[in-house]
């Protein structure tokens, strides 16, 4: 009977096509969007992924945390150059230890000038940050020592400023000091939550706490685990060293917080969690307006079609198979705006994630889901006009005019 | 119920009978009594006119006769069984499996063509697709309709309608055709061709007609004439030409 029912409610369709594409409007409209968004979400969320990698899934970053006083929170004391070689010295599993202070500041070069991020670090930088060379060489050991003004630039520093000039010895000016530049780092790109990386100055620590922040604290320590299989391990022992050294009273939080790439990746799921969500209730109330307009169109059709409806009873057609027809003839509507709408999706996706710097990535899963849920809202939509096409009284109906 | 429930048990006797049949609409003081008490029977083979003028109660004898109402008081049987028993979809299924239909509207479905109006009846009774295609061909030609399988009801004609619609009274064969003000709305030359169409299928497939109809000159094809006035039959004849 299926069958036959899909058949008639296929001509009912053809026979009105103009009508059936405006009445499935809303829905293609709905799906469409929905597909854009999720094919571009699950874009940026594979961006991410590549971006926390790029960073080094293996890295740790150590902070000064909090304390308390008498109730208020307060910035803990900052690291000294001691915490970075106890830690050097007492762990077996980090393979590179750096410190890190940063600290925006102007940088200039001939005429040009720019607010840059200035990082004050030693040689093991690199490690940490898996970030090789582009030219040029790390600081040496003496010049660590002494905290000499040398510097090395990231791939921003020397497009801006430096153009097409030399920019291997030349000498930059940051703030009131000054420093010869001596490597390039290769390019990094973009990274969602720290901006350009590439915009950066590497000095030496200890020229950095002297020149540009003028104390001895050092920020930040960056550590990096052997392997990525070690990472918990290694975040263990680096939180024992650090209470050794930072004793907190008893009870009380830890003097600094150990946080990894992962956790930054987390945070940033949970906040695509709530885009997701709040994206989801836009398609939702999309699909519910397209829903509607189904049910309006089916109830003008109903009324429309009443002699049509008094012909078919008197031919021999059940109140069944008169509901029927009205519930495929609308669900089959909508799942055809759902088709068209996850076509139309695509189409968007592909031609923006370029435009966004995203990989386009299909979701089929969301598709099959995308094009269910729209037939589903026909079904749903189309109940209440279909049961009064089936409740009509077939000598009414062949009577109406 | 199962459809096969309804198929006639080699039933004798008349196709319908209406056994002191009254139809009252509303009630209390409103109350219209459409049919008083009307009591005919119809044998297979027959071709029976009723005639009568507005409100005479032919309509409502009309849409008791296609099971599409019943009646109030009184039994009609339809091959002996007593429709008034029957459930709304086991009224539909008698209409599919037994009855055809042909309006003084002609009730074609717009937009639709000649061919897949016949099918209409076929697909509900789930005829094949192949043999549907045949059957509605070949009704086609019976009503003298050849190539216009495929026009729509607008590219028709009002006479070329009205065999559409007969052709898809009785391409499902069926035990009664019920042809109500059939020729209403042509003019005389197109009428007399809807009415010579008619009295061809009865006296030539044997197909069992009732006709309402308020002319004498569409009467005079049936053989036999039942006039209502107020809800009574008043007059029955035979014509000789039967």
């Amino acid at each position: 009977m299926i069958g036959n029912i899909l058949l008639l409610s296929m001509r009912e369709i053809r026979r009105n096509v103009l009508r059936s594409i405006l009445t499935t409007l809303g829905i293609v409209i709905g799906v469409a969007a929905v597909i854009v968004v999720v094919t571009l979400g699950a874009g940026t969320k594979a961006q991410v992924q590549t971006e926390i990698s790029k960073l080094g899934s293996t890295m740790l970053t150590v902070f000064p945390g909090q304390r308390r006083m008498r109730g208020a929170a307060q910035a803990a004391p900052p690291f000294e150059i001691q915490d970075v070689s106890a830690l050097r010295r007492e762990t077996a599993m980090l393979s590179s230890v750096a410190p890190m202070s940063i600290q925006r500041q102007m940088v200039v070069y001939g005429n040009g000038n720019r607010r840059s991020q200035i990082v004050g670090t030693d040689r093991e930088f690199v490690n940490v940050r898996n970030w090789d060379m582009e030219a040029g060489r790390l600081f040496s050991a003496a010049e660590e020592q002494t905290g000499k003004s040398v510097c090395i630039i990231g791939q921003t520093v020397k497009t801006e400023l430096f153009k097409d000039e030399p920019y291997m010895g030349n000498v930059l000016r940051i703030g009131k000091a000054s420093c010869e530049v001596i490597g390039l780092l290769e390019p990094k790109g973009q990274v969602m939550f720290s901006g350009d990386q590439d915009d950066v100055v590497v000095v030496p620590i200890k020229y950095f706490q002297r020149r540009i922040a003028g104390n001895t604290n050092i920020d930040q320590i960056y550590v990096a685990a052997l392997d990525d299989s070690l990472v918990d391990a290694a975040q263990a022992e680096v939180e024992m060293i650090m209470r050794e050294r930072r004793p907190s009273q008893p009870g009380a939080e830890d003097l600094f917080s150990v946080r990894g790439v992962q956790e930054m990746s987390n945070a940033f799921q949970s906040s695509t969690a709530v885009m997701t969500g709040f994206l989801s209730a836009i398609a939702a109330i999309s699909l519910l307006v397209g829903g509607i307009g189904i049910m309006n169109i089916m109830l003008v059709s109903v009324t429309e079609r009443t002699r049509e409806i008094g012909i078919r009873m008197a031919i021999g057609a059940r109140e069944k198979e008169v509901l029927l027809q009205f519930l495929v003839e609308a669900a089959m509507l909508a799942g055809f705006g759902g088709l068209v709408g996850i076509i139309i999706g695509l189409t968007g996706a592909m031609a923006l994630a370029p435009l966004l710097n995203v990989p386009f990535i299909i979701q089929p899963d969301m598709m099959i889901m995308a094009f269910v849920f729209s037939a589903l809202v026909g079904v749903v939509f189309g109940y209440m006009p279909a049961r009064s096409a089936a409740r009509l009284d077939p000598i009414d109906a062949l009577r109406h005019e | 119920m199962p459809e096969s429930d309804l198929s006639a048990k080699a039933h004798e006797g008349p196709v319908v009978s209406f056994e002191h049949v009254a139809k009252v609409y509303g009630g209390g003081e409103m109350a219209v009594r459409a049919l008083d008490d009307v009591s005919f029977d119809i044998y297979e083979g027959e071709f029976v006119a009723i005639m009568g003028s507005s409100g005479s109660g032919k309509s409502t004898t009309m849409n008791i006769l296609g099971c599409l109402d019943t009646p109030t008081h009184g039994r009609y049987l339809f091959k002996g069984v007593d429709v008034k028993t029957l459930t709304r979809d086991q009224r539909a299924l008698l209409r599919r499996h037994y009855l055809g239909f042909v309006f003084q509207g002609f009730n074609l479905l717009s937009r639709t063509t000649a061919l897949e109006n016949l099918e209409l009846p076929l697909i509900y009774r789930r005829i094949s697709k192949s043999d549907r295609r045949d059957m509605a061909i070949e009704a086609l030609h019976a009503v003298g309709l050849e190539n216009r399988e495929h026009h729509t009801a607008a590219e028709l004609s009002g006479g070329q309608q009205q065999r559409v619609a007969i052709a898809r009274a009785m391409v499902t064969n069926p035990s009664l055709l019920l042809a109500d003000e059939p020729t209403g709305n042509l003019d005389t030359a197109r009428s007399q061709e809807i009415m010579d169409l008619l009295a061809k299928l009865n006296t030539e497939n044997g197909l069992t007609i009732v006709l309402v109809t308020h002319e004498e000159d569409m009467a005079a094809f049936a053989g036999r004439r039942l006039v209502f006035r107020d809800g009574n039959i008043v007059h029955e004849s035979t014509s000789q030409a039967a």
